[in-house]
């Protein structure tokens, strides 16, 4: 960031800001992984956990909205300083998206009461959590050190995300025409699927934001998309 | 690492800054260089200002940027040891021709002072004085035109039924207003601010602010003001001044939101000295 303002008190409160969205954010990533490991383990109290965290990153959410509205109606920040603000506040609104995404899955551990649990899809979900997991750090990381570049990697990797989703999607359609029984907890995992996949979306937002806090533009540039779930299909008889 | 040129390096997948449509100059200044004595206050100054457009001139104190003003009706002519060289045109007429009739120039550019100068006579009297020493033109005529006047100057009906009273017996801000009516009258082409609204308060700036936007439809304005938010609110384009440079010139939206000088960004978002 730039040097300091003549007023110092500027400053500090520009550091709050980074600083709680820095807080949200590693509660955001915890619940992530979190919510997943109730949903492989069937752990239905760390499920319940899950849930109740989520309250953590709403109230964060609320109060990121509050210094940053309090920020501009005290400094009437210009420039650099407006887009940080403005920034903080998108980023808090896509960290608390992901909350309620993980919160989603969270819920969903007690609802899955077969004992079917076929591994591959299973350890196909926990690939797909790690590298969103690892998107989410890299471009919170990104974020907090004003890296553009590590932005931009993060903009352009949401791709291999959108290529699991696709094929879990495929999978778990011929597991549910197999066997009517199983299309309960198919469909859980499907939309715990979806859910991960949707955080993999909000990192790619939070990069966009990162591209406007820095360059001080819009992007505008469509991102390459490789998901292709709204249109997976499986043939009867296959 | 993967490929990475489409974004970060080009701003070419952002959305540009939507502007207004250039508009053709009206005042045009090149290489303008200013001396107080041996002072050297402005240095190779090059902008225009757009016609129907308003400019705003920012900077701390000292850049310049009130010289620069008062440059473009001649203002310094008025002191001793004060030159200024370069060219600088109003649509074809050379301002700093010596052999200009400044009384006209200062009709085609008017101006607006920081603090209000009411002259002490009658509201009507404030106004019709200006035209009277440009124009012969009858008792009814000059009703007209003072009304007229003080409708530009969004003041008429606040003082229709006391247009007899002593110009100082106004507000602060009505005693502004009056004097821009009074620039109004004459029927200048470009209208100079100086701060105008520093002595002003809140609401009273508001209604300012108010006419010069309204004023942009038929005149060419400039305006210096120590208020950023102000700038940002009133002017298309903004000029940047620091130590007698222009540092930069662009559209108003782009200055306040990402400006491409280091010196401009610090300076407008107070990170100062």
């Amino acid at each position: 960031m730039a040097s300091e303002h003549t007023v110092k008190a500027f400053d500090s409160d520009l550091q709050e800001l980074t600083r709680l969205v820095a807080e949200m954010g590693g509660l955001a990533e915890r619940l992530i992984v979190d919510s997943v490991d109730a949903l492989v383990r069937r752990d239905i109290a760390l499920g319940e956990r899950v849930i109740a965290a989520d309250g953590e990153i709403d109230n964060l959410q609320r109060l990121i909205e509050e210094r940053a509205v309090l920020t501009i109606a005290r400094r009437q920040p210009m420039a650099v300083d407006l887009r940080e603000i403005v920034g903080a506040m998108r980023v808090a609104t896509d960290l608390e998206r992901i909350g309620d995404l993980a919160k989603n899955i969270g819920k969903r551990v007690a609802a899955l009461e077969s004992d079917f649990h076929p591994l591959k899809l299973i350890r196909g979900l926990e690939h797909m959590t790690d590298l969103v997991q690892s998107q989410v750090k890299s471009v919170l990381d990104a974020y907090a050190a004003h890296d553009l570049p590590a932005a931009m990697t993060v903009w352009k990797s949401d791709e291999e995300v959108d290529a699991i989703c696709t094929s879990l999607f495929r999978e778990l359609l011929t597991y549910m025409m197999e066997d009517p029984r199983n299309i309960s907890f198919c469909i859980h995992l499907m939309f715990c699927a979806k859910n991960i996949e949707r955080i993999g979306d909000h990192a790619t937002n939070i990069a966009e934001t990162v591209f406007y806090m820095i360059e001080g533009q819009q992007m505008v540039d469509k991102r390459p998309k490789g998901d292709m779930t709204s249109f997976a299909v499986t043939a009867p008889g296959n | 690492m993967t490929d990475m040129s489409v974004s970060v390096s080009s701003p070419a997948g952002a959305i540009p800054n939507k502007s207004l449509p250039d508009a053709p100059a009206k005042v045009t200044v090149r290489n303008l260089n200013f001396y107080y004595g041996d002072h050297h206050a402005l240095k190779n100054i090059n902008l225009s200002l757009g016609t129907n457009r308003v400019t705003a001139f920012i900077g701390p104190s000292g850049c310049g940027k009130s010289t620069l003003l008062r440059i473009f009706n001649r203002m310094y002519d008025l002191y001793p040891g004060q030159r200024a060289e370069g060219q600088l045109m109003l649509d074809k007429t050379d301002i700093l021709d010596p052999k200009l009739d400044l009384n006209l120039l200062r009709a085609r550019v008017g101006m607006v002072f920081q603090k209000p100068t009411p002259f002490p006579m009658t509201i009507y009297e404030n106004i019709a004085f200006g035209i009277r020493l440009y124009e012969k033109i009858s008792k009814s005529e000059m009703d007209d035109r003072v009304e007229k006047a003080l409708r530009g100057g969004a003041l008429w009906n606040e003082v229709k039924d006391k247009l007899n009273a002593s110009g100082l017996s106004l507000s602060g801000g009505q005693q502004q207003r009056l004097c821009i009516a009074r620039t109004v009258a004459v029927r200048p082409e470009v209208i100079l601010f100086d701060e105008p609204c520093s002595a002003l308060d809140p609401i009273s700036t508001a209604k300012v602010e108010e006419l010069i936007q309204e004023l942009s439809e038929n005149y060419t304005i400039a305006i210096v003001t120590h208020n950023m938010q102000q700038a940002a609110r009133v002017s298309d384009k903004t000029a940047f001044m620091y130590l007698g440079e222009l540092i930069e010139f662009d559209d108003t939206s782009k200055i306040f939101t990402s400006p491409s000088d280091r010196r401009t960004q610090d300076y407008i978002t107070g990170r100062f000295g």
